[in-house]
């Protein structure tokens, strides 16, 4: 127990520092800057223009293929760090159940690829 | 209540002072460090195009940045009217905080001391991965809570760019880890005190380092995280041509300088992730008597700013990319071969003897 | 003590930032507490000594999963007050599974009794921490030999997300000139020039059949 609290107490710590300084320099401005909103300054820019219409709109269903895809590869990812970790014990094994484990994620990305879904238009 | 807050103070109370300490010195030399890194970028970019760059705030320019901080203390604080304010206002604080976060288990130097590191946690690596993923979201809270096109459409594009490519700098530091076979980031810097280099006859030289043994993931980071950080030839986040400045278009004031300051600590905490992965931390170059005899720290703060010498020359020399060629060479040129880099390497250490 | 004092303050910002995630009206707010739920799990992962999987919770669920939640809360068009009133249409079978899962849970808490301390003990899946054996490398050591049929069960899984993903939301627009990198770097004075003769007095006009685009 003694061990984890040494390693991760400190991250805290430095956290809740990094945090302090932040909202300090964050809250300044607002203690010593003037201010003098009207409503020109605090409406949102839009090259001198009004806003024709609300900013959230829909957008491409790509950006949702992307974030999924990362995803997918983010937990390929995740199962290769305790295999790193752990390469030197596991052997030969270990290797080729890897690289079988790999494999079937090519196919996949291959077939991604083929289809076209790597393709940004 | 009282009695755990007696025993807490009793077991950790001088140790949580220490800590404190620890923490902001770092954090103060860090912040000055960058106040000066700053002004280097500046400089190369001006000098590259054969201007002067900022020299009329102390001598040869030298406070730039600090007079920059005293305006922006100094400036009105601009909230749009239709924004959501909690959101607006979190987001920089949370990019800034996650861009520190990373910098406590970067390790600067061991010696007799011990080793000079925040928290030399088991996990270090992942922990730099984890912070690295956290920072697109300063970025689509920015973007969303603004309530404006500009940043809306800035803040997508960042959100996709950054996963992109955070893939390759996965499997990057697998193929660094699977040479090391620890997640400690002090481990990945001594285990590069052999390597190559030794086995050709210069021990501990510049050539045991992973850059040597590794370099074409040497170079698939150093852009990955170009991209990550959305430096320039990368920064469609904020193309002034197409995007005004991107998400940081309503952004005043401080909520801009905390933007401005994160994106400057993360791509340090780049540097140094190069550093350490790929160019030997703190170990000299060669392990002969005046090189050896410099502290360590001096290495890893000189190697710091080589690295980050080359991302200042990378903004001023290359032009920006397209979206669509952004993509592609994040996911049809980097994946592949980092994902090949990785069972290379892993066959070779595995069938090349290299494992006993 | 201190694991004590960041176990309570970990699982009671966990309760409230799940009990945020529904009761707050907007839904990118619910999707930051949830982030913050996420947060204090792994802070709670870390008190079990589970470091790898908290550290994993950060990346997938964090990093990752809710990137994709945010995009789509942001940036879809979701008529929330019509899910606010299908919440109240269904609230009665809500309150029924609610009802059960929390008797099932109020039973096994009774049945293993009270005796469950706030901090538990680690006990067999972590080694211990003076053995030298990191938590990673541990759960490494055993998922790649011992359970190496789940694990490629889980390949198999993400195989079959990665087509999914591609077959519900792939659709390709009509119409758009992609760039083909490899055409523009093969082209060279041979593919790219041409050299014409022009005789004196006459005009260049050259031959439709090596110029398609320019016939257009």
């Amino acid at each position: 127990m003694m061990d984890l609290t040494s390693q991760y107490l400190p991250i805290a710590i430095f956290i809740g520092v990094a945090l302090f300084i932040g909202g300090a320099l964050m809250v300044a401005p607002f203690l010593v800057a003037v201010r003098n909103p009207d409503p020109e300054k605090v409406s949102a820019y839009e090259c001198g223009f009004n806003a024709f219409d609300d900013a959230r709109m829909k957008f491409d269903v790509r950006f949702y293929l992307v974030s999924i895809l990362f995803i997918i590869f983010d937990l390929e990812i995740a199962f290769l760090f305790p295999w790193a970790a752990a390469f030197r014990e596991i052997g030969v094994f270990g290797f080729w159940s890897m690289m079988v484990f790999l494999g079937v994620l090519t196919i996949g990305f291959i077939y991604e690829w083929k289809k076209g879904a790597l393709e940004w238009d | 209540m009282l009695d755990t807050l007696q025993t807490f103070m009793n077991d950790y109370g001088w140790n949580l002072l220490v800590l404190i300490g620890f923490s902001l010195l770092l954090l103060v030399v860090l912040l000055v460090i960058i106040a000066f890194l700053l002004l280097m970028d500046r400089k190369v970019w001006a000098a590259v195009q054969m201007r002067r760059g900022p020299n009329v705030v102390g001598p040869f320019g030298l406070l730039q940045s600090f007079a920059d901080l005293l305006k922006f203390v100094l400036k009105e604080p601009i909230i749009p009217s239709g924004s959501d304010k909690v959101v607006f206002l979190l987001a920089p604080l949370a990019t800034a905080t996650c861009a520190l976060a990373s910098w406590a288990v970067i390790p600067v130097n061991e010696n007799s001391w011990g080793r000079w590191v925040i928290s030399d946690m088991n996990v270090g690596i992942l922990y730099l991965l984890a912070i690295s993923s956290l920072g697109v979201y300063g970025i689509i809270m920015g973007g969303w809570a603004s309530n404006s096109k500009y940043p809306f459409m800035g803040a997508l594009r960042s959100a996709a760019q950054m996963v992109s490519y955070e893939v390759s700098i996965g499997f990057v530091i697998i193929c660094v880890l699977l040479c090391v076979g620890s997640l400690n980031v002090t481990d990945v810097v001594n285990s590069q005190k052999t390597g190559i280099g030794t086995h050709i006859g210069l021990t501990n030289s510049l050539f045991d380092w992973n850059w040597f043994a590794l370099f074409p993931m040497f170079v698939v980071f150093f852009i990955s995280a170009l991209a990550e950080t959305n430096r320039p030839p990368f920064d469609l986040v904020e193309a002034e041509s197409e995007l005004v400045a991107g998400f940081m278009v309503e952004y005043s004031s401080t909520p801009y300088l905390l933007y401005m300051l994160g994106e400057y600590v993360s791509i340090t905490a780049m540097c140094a992730m190069t550093t350490i992965l790929f160019l030997g931390g703190w170990l000299p170059p060669l392990d002969i008597w005046p090189l050896n005899a410099v502290p360590g720290i001096f290495w890893f703060l000189i190697k710091v700013v080589f690295v980050f010498f080359m991302f200042a020359m990378v903004k001023a020399m290359v032009p920006r990319y397209r979206y669509d060629q952004l993509m592609r060479l994040g996911w049809k040129v980097f994946l592949p071969l980092s994902l090949v880099m990785v069972v290379i390497t892993a066959a070779v250490l595995q069938f090349g003897g290299f494992l006993s | 003590m201190a694991s004590a004092l960041f176990f309570y303050l970990f699982s009671v910002l966990a309760v409230a930032s799940g009990a945020s995630v529904i009761l707050t009206k907007n839904p990118v707010h619910a999707v930051l507490f949830l982030i913050l739920a996420f947060f204090n799990a792994a802070g709670l992962f870390v008190l079990l000594n589970a470091e790898f999987l908290a550290m994993l919770l950060v990346i997938v669920y964090v990093g990752a999963v809710s990137v994709l939640f945010l995009f789509v809360v942001m940036m879809l068009d979701v008529d929330f007050a019509e899910l606010k009133a299908g919440f109240i249409k269904n609230a009665k079978i809500g309150a029924l599974i609610g009802g059960l899962v929390l008797v099932e849970l109020l039973a096994l808490v009774g049945y293993k009794g009270l005796a469950v301390s706030p901090v538990m003990s680690p006990s067999s899946p972590v080694p211990a921490a003076d053995s030298g054996i990191t938590n990673t490398r541990a759960l490494g050591e055993i998922l790649y030999t011992k359970y190496v049929y789940y694990f490629e069960g889980a390949g198999l899984i993400l195989l079959v997300a990665m087509i999914g993903a591609i077959v519900l939301t792939l659709k390709h627009r009509k119409g758009v000139k992609r760039q083909s990198i490899s055409a523009q770097v093969a082209r060279g004075p041979a593919t790219g020039l041409e050299v014409v003769k022009v005789p004196s007095g006459g005009s260049v006009i050259p031959p439709p059949a090596k110029h398609p685009e320019a016939a257009e």
